[in-house]
């Protein structure tokens, strides 16, 4: 162990370089071809199979896991990616054991699933490193659709309308495409530069063109893309982050922890990612357990995740609850932040109590803190936006909006959670809408 | 611990397991780590005349698989023993003399004339071996040259042969039987009437096993072309176990002693080759697939069997199927059984259901929450439900009782045995014989 963990203070290079790359290497190193075969064989082919209805892309599994097993990888990925053009991601970043894998009839007879996940991203690898994008752009219909925002929804949405024969442009205000899988999710889940690959692999298709650092009412507004195409899409997730509403929350070493899971994504060296020795990150949800995990990953001392309610509520699956346990992480659960305390920068930040029914119960709880992550939810940011459904974007089952001529999808509307899976399952149904309507 | 003593037509052996005639009992090297494993008897590998036979040096097996690359069926296109008789002869006696307690049987095939026969019985006497078997199965290769299968498959030349065996050595003689002929009763017939001390079977089944796709040549291939072999192995159990039963219960057969060959891999397949009256079993493609330990598991699993039932030997256990095996015709259609499943043990897969809405009588009904129940009106009780589900005894096959009536058809199920034979709907019924 390096001397520098113990330091105080946000600091890079906590660890030795070799350290880095054990760290952060893949979570669910890939299948080979012999392992890929024995999961295969597992499955049992189900009638109606709960694991397709578990999928929010509805992908259907059994199929492809025969495929595997009959020597047909590329069939395989071919079943895989005409629901859900980004399979190779979601085989990465679903949350297969609340989804698929729960679902997996072998999880019931056996608590141990057919490992769905992992033979959807044997197959999809399989397909994409060869380099073959096996769909095909239809007859091109001369409408021109805008999509905003380049993430799993936008991408997806943007894929299925140009196979349908329309001309897509889509914007986003990052510089680099990809939404949350290139800016939202721990580096250990799609190492070695999977998610660009991913869109360089998608765009294959023609007909899609980027346009950075275009932010609705930076450079564009909802109103000039209705006026300038026929039919518009809006991907553009929660771009905002609540506030803690404790005392003190403004000092420094206090920050978001999606600025932080940006960073470390665009980080080309993690060892010049500062971190802080006493970390604490306060939320329940998969954004929390990615910036814990990657804390203690980039070698923070103590790392505690603090949740205002019990484990069962918490948004992050077991699985990755038990992971963050496994890194290290300590996990406390029923207290909420009411102060941060220091001078200048936090030096401690101060919980309370609370019952299932979050009244306070009068006890506190202090934790020395150099670093606090913020995790506690995302927000829909935007002004002249259609009519929202609470705080996102009301839409119908086929991602139709108040305003006509608009369809929106992903963590940015309303129904459905906010996974990877179901952005891209809203970004196809919309596109299939609004194909529907653009050729009458 | 049961007693597996086995005392086959004379030849006694410390269990009814012998390694059939195959590549593990090629030399004594093999069979000694038989012995060693605890094998009750070995038929060594083929001997045939000098000069011995060549081989081919490519691939000389092919292979099935089930789920996990789980070794179902093989198929073979090795001959008889490739090296000279002496040797196998020296390595033979000197085997027995070291494992004495041990069935030590040897395996033949020379040309159908009688003077090969009279040359090599005395010599394998000579070794101290318990008996010999004929080998008129072999399918592939020694076929071609007029022995094995084409002797096997002319029951005029089995009993010639068999005669000729007979008339040349004291020891007990088994003919091992070919299954590539339309009914096995013929040839062990001939075997019976040639002075056949029993009859072992089956040997390996013709076959291809696969095509290689790139090469468009049969597997195993050898240089871009192949040849059918002889096929063995689990897969080939159900056929095996057919033709032992059909040899039980002829009539004009009984009391023929049957070595029982053909997929035995566990103590199950082997008790239910004694229960349809084979005397003892034969064992390759188990051994050849997992080594010789598997017998180790057959001993403790046929044990533990005999104890729970009180079985004290393994002659009471010998035949004991056999008066239930019959003819179609003389089944009971009063018999009226439905599926019923086990909802705690249901894993909700269902393959039944898909099974039965698909391919049979539309006899399972699916809840929207994926519970699936036997409809009675449908069902009749075909049992491809039980087949394709995944959890054993989740569906079973229930007797209706009679007095009840059977929703499928509306008729009270009746207590009397009612037969094809005397059913109105049969118009062949009493055609002439």
């Amino acid at each position: 162990m390096s001397s520098d963990v113990f330091a105080e203070g946000i600091k890079p290079g906590r660890l030795d370089q070799e350290s880095y790359e054990a760290q952060f290497s893949d979570l669910h190193p890939p299948l080979d071809a012999h392992e890929a075969l024995v999961a295969a064989d597992r499955c049992y082919f189900c009638h109606d199979a709960p694991c397709i209805t578990a999928c929010p892309t509805d992908i259907d599994i059994p199929l492809f896991i025969r495929q595997i097993a009959t020597g047909t990888p590329d069939a395989a990925a071919k079943t895989i990616l005409s629901q859900n053009i980004m399979g190779g991601m979601c085989a990465r970043v679903c949350p297969t054991e609340t989804l698929c894998e729960e679902a997996c009839v072998r999880e019931l007879a056996e608590g141990k699933p057919v490992l769905i996940g992992q033979l959807q991203r044997y197959a999809t690898d399989h397909l994409q490193e060869q380099g073959i994008h096996p769909f095909e752009r239809g007859a091109a219909t001369g409408k021109k659709v805008a999509v905003v925002g380049a993430g799993p929804a936008g991408l997806s949405a943007a894929h299925r309308l140009a196979m349908m024969g329309h001309d897509v442009v889509v914007h986003d205000a990052r510089p680099k495409p990809g939404g949350l899988n290139e800016y939202g999710i721990a580096a250990y889940k799609t190492p070695d530069g999977f998610a660009q690959g991913e869109v360089d692999w998608l765009l294959k298709i023609g007909g899609i063109t980027l346009q950075h650092d275009a932010k609705l009412g930076q450079g564009i507004t909802l109103q000039s893309l209705r006026d300038g195409y026929d039919a518009v899409f809006l991907g553009i997730g929660l771009g905002g982050v609540n506030a803690l509403g404790a005392e003190g929350e403004d000092k420094g070493g206090v920050t978001d922890a999606v600025d932080f899971i940006a960073d470390l994504r665009q980080a080309s060296d993690f060892a010049t990612v500062p971190i802080g020795r006493d970390v604490v990150v306060i939320g329940g949800g998969m954004t929390a357990v990615d910036a814990a995990v990657q804390a203690k990953l980039l070698g923070a001392l103590n790392v505690t995740l603090v949740y205002r309610r019990g484990r069962d509520r918490m948004n992050a699956s077991a699985f990755e609850q038990d992971l963050a346990a496994s890194k290290g992480v300590r996990i406390v659960t029923h207290a909420v932040p009411k102060a941060v305390h220091g001078n200048g920068a936090v030096r401690e930040i101060e919980f309370e109590y609370v019952d299932e029914d979050m009244n306070g119960t009068g006890q506190t709880l202090r934790l020395a803190a150099d670093q606090v992550f913020k995790a506690i939810g995302q927000t829909l940011e935007g002004d002249d936006l259609p009519e929202l459904d609470g705080r996102k974007i009301k839409v119908d089952g086929t991602g139709r909006t108040s305003l006509d001529g608009v369809w929106a999808g992903g963590d940015c509307a309303s129904g459905g959670d906010d996974l990877t899976v179901t952005a891209v399952a809203e970004g196809r149904d919309a596109a299939m809408d609004m194909h529907g309507v653009l050729v009458g | 611990m049961a007693d597996l003593t086995s005392n086959f037509i004379g030849i006694k052996s410390p269990n009814p397991f012998w390694l059939a005639s195959a590549p593990p009992t090629d030399k004594a090297y093999n069979v000694r780590r038989a012995f060693d494993a605890g094998w009750g008897g070995v038929v060594w590998k083929t001997l045939g005349l000098d000069p011995h036979v060549v081989n081919v040096n490519g691939p000389r097996y092919g292979a099935i698989y089930g789920a996990d690359r789980r070794l179902l069926g093989l198929n073979n296109i090795e001959l008889i023993t490739d090296r000279p008789l002496q040797t196998n002869l020296d390595e033979i006696k000197e085997v027995k003399r070291d494992y004495p307690a041990q069935a030590m049987i040897v395996s033949l095939m020379v040309p159908c004339e009688e003077e090969p026969w009279k040359m090599i019985l005395p010599r394998v006497e000579e070794t101290g071996a318990d008996g010999v078997e004929l080998n008129f199965g072999c399918p592939h290769g020694m076929s071609e040259r007029g022995m094995g299968s084409a002797v096997g498959q002319v029951p005029e030349y089995i009993e010639m042969v068999t005669r000729w065996v007979k008339a040349n050595t004291r020891m007990p003689v088994i003919v091992k039987l070919t299954p590539n002929i339309t009914d096995v009763r013929k040839p062990a017939e001939a075997a019976k009437r040639g002075g056949a001390d029993a009859v072992s079977l089956i040997n390996t089944i013709n076959s291809i096993t696969s095509v290689d796709l790139d090469l468009f040549a049969p597997e195993p291939t050898i240089d871009g072309k192949g040849a059918h072999g002889g096929y063995c192995g689990p897969a080939v159990k159900p056929i095996a176990l057919n033709m032992v039963a059909e040899i039980a219960r002829d009539p004009g057969l009984q009391g023929l002693p049957i070595s029982g060959i053909g997929g035995v891999t566990t103590w199950k397949d082997a008790a239910e080759f004694l229960a349809l009256g084979a005397g003892n079993v034969q064992v390759c493609t188990a051994a050849m697939t997992y080594g010789f330990k598997i017998v180790q598991e057959m001993i403790s699993g046929l044990s533990d069997y005999m104890d729970s039932k009180g079985i004290t030997s393994v002659d009471e256990i010998v035949g004991r199927a056999v008066p239930n095996v019959t003819d179609w015709n003389q089944l009971n259609l009063n018999y009226i059984a439905k599926a019923k499943i086990d909802q705690d043990l249901c894993i909700s897969c269902g393959r039944c259901f898909a099974a039965c809405e698909d391919t049979s009588h539309q006899a399972i009904a699916m809840s929207e929450d994926r519970t699936f129940t036997v409809i009675d009106e449908e069902c009749v009780a075909c049992n491809l439900c039980v087949n394709v589900c995944p959890v054993e005894d989740c569906i079973t096959m229930e007797a209706m009782a009679p007095g009840e009536t059977d929703p499928r058809t509306g008729k009270v199920v009746q207590p009397d045995y009612a037969n094809w034979t005397t059913h109105p709907n049969n118009p062949a019924a009493n055609a002439a014989e």
